[in-house]
């Protein structure tokens, strides 16, 4: 094959290449950009066979609707509590645990990673009634507490932060307690500083499940102003069972705190998945 | 500073592995202790034992007459060189070097002092502000050295500190470490499989093998005078040559026949063999390769121990010659000064010094005579 040949055989195998990721950009960005446009439809357009794609007027009626159905207000200062106190716990309990499973010897050690092992394999809905009975018994429930509690520890984020541990070498640990720190001192003063990196992609992580955690939510808190948005946007869709153009004008509204968090934890967020291999 | 005692340690693990058996040394005050020896022997072992970082499983560690043993390492008054360096990569090279007097409290104005004096020791003072990723393998070495030296430790340990390094980087850090050690007149435990570290650097050496202390001595004395087969095969570069060898007694001489060669051994080591009752038994053979030669002189004077050998390799080393060759499918090396015209195939007359020669016994391999 000559050069012109060899050229052509390279542009065109980076055109499919190119061709196979708008493909797949677009799938992905189809339903976020509908439930865009159907926010600034009537009802009627949401429902037309064959669809619409543009609005022919933007409503923002939706909008006022939406946010008079709900209280917005509440909902926002219950998500961000929950997602705060949850992101504090993951990552100062997760980091604790994971700095304790990955660097100190203790009898059982084993067994109990194992435990926290199996944990995380068990599907998530297995602890609800449990979960919802110990906080009903002491009258946690329809609190912000209630919504903290199953992210107070994080079988994910202990594995998540063992592995970090693991990745430091034991010198930097021993050349601490020489320098005169105690087993907490070095944790503090010297190990933890070198895992931000991982606690950082573990608060994104718990911050992104938290934001998308409906069942718990839904079952622990009834009250409308304990509500986080999932749940109160679920709850729209209960009263306004047709209505869509509200209910993405709901969901839109709900979506604003993540973009901010996506857009200030940019970085960490892709460093994150690329940690877990997920990239 | 500060003198310390090993007293009977040993150091065996919960699967039953002993890899430090019945250590036993008395390191004075000021000294500079080199632990040598093959990988698994048991030197890192040790000394991660006087640090604190392993426990002891019996036996004694004393530091300036106090027993330490169930002693914490940060209450050792003990500062460690690792082999990785184990720099703090968060914090600048100021901030490692001061981490240990902040914790133990101290006026910021003395740390200021103390790690700048350090720094100015060991040429660091325009990288305080880095971070240890931004410097080199020697800047990291001498950042590890700074914040052992502003501890003013009873005992500084070192734990292969320059392995890391390029051959003549390591060259220049073992004449700064020396320095130090001059300077600061501080008692150091080192650690090192690099027999040229441990000849150049230390006032005594310690070889070790398999977990067991084989000799502790001077360089001169452990080079002169190894007291086994081990410790002759491991000090000395190229390492001794050795080869089975057959005691007889042949017109009222002790000579030593292997290899179809006959040599003649001098009075004290014929003494020797007879007087243990090696007449007639196989021993061993030792000679250090600068001792076997090639020039007139040394045929003529030590002609009752000359060989011919068959010349498998030649290597010019500039000031001095190796001449590979096999006795007995043994590897032989002849270290000639000078320069010689022999080449591979040749074969070549060479003389042993009967002064050098070392006998082991083949069984014990422990030295009979040297």
């Amino acid at each position: 094959m000559n050069n012109s040949s060899l050229e052509r055989a390279r542009k065109i195998r980076t055109a499919g290449i190119y061709a196979f990721f708008i493909i797949g950009s677009i799938v992905m960005i189809f339903p976020f950009v509908w439930m865009l446009l159907t926010s600034f439809k009537t009802v009627e357009e949401s429902m037309m066979v064959p669809p619409t794609i543009l609005p022919a007027a933007w409503q923002l009626k939706n909008f006022t609707d939406a946010m008079a159905s709900l209280p917005f207000g509440a909902l926002y200062k219950n998500t961000l509590l929950m997602i705060f106190w949850r992101v504090v716990c993951a990552v100062v309990f997760s980091s604790m645990a994971g700095y304790a499973f990955a660097k100190l010897n203790f009898k059982g050690k084993d067994l109990l990673f194992s435990i926290v092992l199996v944990q995380q394999m068990l599907p998530s809905q297995i602890f609800i009634t449990p979960q919802y009975q110990m906080l009903a018994k002491v009258g946690l429930t329809n609190s912000i507490f209630g919504l903290v509690f199953p992210g107070l520890v994080s079988a994910f984020g202990t594995f998540f932060m063992r592995q970090a541990y693991l990745g430091i070498p034991n010198e930097i640990a021993e050349a601490a307690y020489l320098d005169g720190c105690n087993q907490w001192q070095s944790f503090v003063k010297v190990m933890a500083p070198l895992t931000t990196a991982s606690m950082a992609a573990l608060a994104v992580f718990t911050a992104v499940f938290a934001y998308g955690d409906l069942m718990w939510p839904l079952i622990v808190n009834t009250d409308l102003n304990l509500m986080t948005l999932s749940s109160g946007l679920a709850t729209l869709r209960g009263q306004f069972s047709t209505n869509f153009p509200v209910m993405m004008a709901g969901s839109l509204l709900a979506m604003i705190p993540m973009v901010v968090l996506y857009l200030f934890f940019q970085k960490q967020f892709i460093e994150g998945v690329a940690m877990t291999g997920g990239k | 500073m500060a003198s310390v005692q090993l007293k009977n340690v040993c150091k065996k693990y919960p699967n039953g592995y002993e890899a430090v058996k019945d250590f036993n040394l008395d390191i004075e005050d000021k000294e500079f202790i080199i632990f040598v020896g093959p990988s698994g022997c048991g030197k890192s072992t040790t000394l991660r034992m006087v640090a604190g970082l392993e426990d002891i499983s019996s036996g004694e560690l004393i530091i300036d007459g106090k027993v330490v043993n169930d002693v914490e390492p940060k209450d050792r008054d003990i500062a460690m060189v690792f082999q990785s360096y184990a720099l703090y990569p968060h914090m600048t090279v100021y901030d490692n070097m001061a981490f240990s007097l902040k914790l133990k409290k101290v006026p910021k104005e003395e740390i200021d002092k103390k790690v700048r004096e350090a720094a100015r020791i060991l040429d660091l003072e325009k990288l305080l502000d880095r971070k240890p990723r931004a410097l080199s393998g020697g800047q990291r070495q001498r950042v590890a050295m700074g914040r052992a030296i502003v501890r003013s430790p009873k005992v500084f340990l070192m734990d292969e500190p320059l392995s890391n390094l390029d051959a003549k980087l390591r060259g220049q850090m073992r004449v700064e470490i020396s320095k130090l050690h001059q300077r600061l007149g501080s008692t150091i435990i080192y650690v090192t499989h690099d027999q040229t570290e441990a000849m150049t650097l230390g006032t005594r050496i310690v070889v070790m093998k398999d977990g067991i202390v084989q000799q502790i001595d001077t360089p001169q004395n452990l080079y002169d005078h190894p007291c086994n087969k081990f410790v002759a095969g491991f000090i000395g570069s190229p390492q001794m040559n050795m080869i089975d060898a057959a005691a007889a007694e042949e017109n009222g001489k002790v000579v030593l026949k292997f290899a179809g060669q006959t040599i003649v051994l001098n009075e004290n080591r014929a003494k020797a063999l007879k007087e243990g009752g090696y007449i007639g038994k196989t021993v061993t053979l030792g000679i250090r390769p600068e001792d076997v030669s090639a020039d007139e002189e040394a045929l003529e004077k030590f002609a009752n121990s000359t060989f011919e050998a068959e010349v498998r390799v030649y290597e010019m080393l500039g000031a001095t010659s190796l001449l590979h060759f096999d006795l007995d499918n043994t590897g032989w090396v002849a270290s000639l000064s000078g320069r010689t015209d022999a080449r591979p195939g040749d074969k070549v007359r060479l003389a042993m010094d009967t002064e050098k020669i070392h006998i082991f016994d083949h069984e014990t391999e422990k030295t009979i005579v040297d």
